[in-house]
């Protein structure tokens, strides 16, 4: 029997800015790639099968009815011992990822920083505002517990957030982004030229784009467009800036700023705003306002398109809600669980895009398939992490 | 090797931001689980550079640490090693496994019942 496993971390492309692993350093990578598959994909199952012979039962036999939120069942699930135990696994994973994402990149931070410089140094496609605060809902936690967030500077002009970022996506997917971690970017590509073939937008903005992992292919297929990446860390865009530089990417311009306000651009000024897992790392307040913004900046005829993991809806089961939100409460997502909860739909309608507009697609990671897996998905997904998405789109109307 | 300008030792293992979920409901259990996984990844660690020692030793009779850095392995020795590592996990993982089962399986008596019960049958 062909057994099911992931590639090897030094599969990954060791662009000109990547922090070069060590033998075990990848080793380790390897370890917990195989780790979290094993947690996902072979015993993730227990989750359920501990919810339906004995979390659930005891619920009815309590309350006399059923759960009637996923809060409930994740209260209830936190009095089981297996799923107790499989959190305590699984998040100890996640920051031993951090630890030696941050292990390799530190120990080479001088060198890892001149490349960057190398890159960065007196260009113009690297615009920072050293007078931006972190917007309240990156200083609240460390997101997927990379401590410092994307923010976080060892020392002033660092950019080792952006290098660990970029070191980790791999092992934490399992290899389902490919190569270059990019398979979300490529996936946006093959998207649009089936959509609309021929179509070429002039201006592209990309809002939350840390690493520019996703923005990147899409500024490769369309050369001739004016690409501008966005985001509030100065940390992620120095090194997204140099890492788009050393692909050939130098149609984009990464400018520190806050998705917010947008007021440097003048309305109707893009054919095409993406954000790619992005949302959910906003707040309640924060969100709504965005896609305001970004319907402001966007261009009669033009596309909005945002990728996530599935919303919650009526007919999604409670318990696939509440396994969808461990990150929320596990791995530093607190905006997670609330967003995924949100009508997206209705968001845009407010923001000026009517129903008929709008519309969804299931999106799938664009990888080389020889060698970098296809996402589970259903019982066997590794939520919150699976290399597909939904995607939330609209092309606004012509005035 | 350069001296690195910061620990980087002290500085990879740094706290993430946020109050960690008490999900054992026990301090020590905890604080153990964690030495337990990083020790058993560095186990894995360990086997995986040794079959790059014995990849590159079949292949050369001799090797240097400089192989060992550089060892890439693809097609039929990337998924043997992926075999491995992914045989390494279930063996580490048997408890999990198997109290997993156990919530599948029918309601079991103690052996000590089942034990009185074949004695005088």
């Amino acid at each position: 029997m062909k057994q099911d496993v992931p590639p090897p971390y030094t599969a990954v492309a060791r662009h000109a800015v990547f922090p070069t692993p060590r033998h075990d350093e990848a080793a380790r990578y390897n370890f917990l790639t195989a780790f979290n598959k094993y947690l996902a994909g072979t015993i993730g199952i227990g989750n359920k099968i501990a919810y339906d012979s004995r979390v659930l039962p005891a619920f009815r036999e309590e309350h006399g009815r059923d759960p009637a939120d996923r809060f409930e069942i994740r209260d209830a699930m936190n009095e089981d011992p297996w799923h107790r135990y499989w959190s305590a696994l699984k998040r100890n994973s996640m920051e031993m990822r951090q630890q030696n994402g941050r292990s390799i990149t530190l120990r080479q931070i001088d060198e890892l920083s001149a490349k960057v410089r190398q890159f960065n140094e007196g260009r113009d496609t690297l615009q920072l505002d050293p007078g931006l605060p972190a917007p309240h809902y990156m200083d609240a936690a460390d997101i997927h517990c990379m401590p410092g967030n994307y923010q976080g500077e060892e020392r002033p002009g660092d950019m080792s957030a952006g290098a660990n970022y970029d070191s980790g996506l791999f092992a934490t997917t399992g290899g389902g982004l490919g190569a270059l971690s990019d398979g979300g970017g490529q996936a946006l590509v093959e998207w649009i030229r089936r959509e609309r073939p021929g179509w070429t937008p002039r201006r592209i903005l990309d809002l939350g784009c840390t690493v520019g992992h996703n923005i990147v292919p899409l500024a490769l297929a369309f050369p001739d467009a004016e690409v501008i990446a966005i985001d509030t860390a100065a940390a992620v865009l120095r090194y997204a800036h140099a890492r788009a530089q050393a692909l050939g990417a130098t149609n984009i311009t990464f400018i520190q700023m806050n998705a917010e306000d947008m007021s440097r651009f003048p309305d109707g000024h893009f054919d095409w705003v993406q954000t790619t897992m992005f949302l959910h790392e906003l707040s309640g307040k924060a969100l709504p306002q965005v896609i305001r913004e970004s319907a402001r900046v966007l261009a009669p005829g033009g596309l909005m398109f945002h990728l996530e993991q599935p919303q919650y809806s009526d007919d999604m089961p409670l318990y696939e809600q509440f396994i969808r939100d461990w990150d929320a409460f596990n791995n530093n997502e607190p905006f997670w669980s609330a967003m995924h909860a949100l009508d997206l739909k209705k968001v845009m309608e407010e923001a000026g895009f009517p129903p008929d507009s709008q519309f969804t697609a299931r999106v799938l990671a664009v990888v080389d398939r020889t060698i970098f897996p296809q996402a589970a998905e259903g019982a066997q997904e590794d939520h919150g992490r699976a290399a597909a998405w939904n995607a939330y789109g609209a092309w606004k109307p012509e005035a | 090797m350069t001296e690195e300008s910061i620990d980087w030792i002290a500085r990879a293992g740094r706290r993430a931001k946020g109050k960690r979920p008490d999900t054992l409901h026990d301090y020590n259990a905890e604080r153990t689980l964690s030495i337990l996984l990083a020790v058993a990844a560095e186990v894995s660690v360990l086997k995986e550079r040794l079959d790059t020692v014995e990849r590159l030793l079949d292949a050369k009779g001799t090797i240097s640490r400089a192989d060992i850095e550089a060892y890439q392995p693809t097609g039929e020795a990337a998924y043997e090693r992926a075999v491995t590592a992914k045989e390494y996990v279930a063996r580490i993982m048997r408890g999990m496994q198997q109290e997993m089962e156990a919530m599948q399986a029918a309601p079991e008596r103690p052996m000590a019942e089942i034990s009185a019960e074949l004695r005088d049958s």
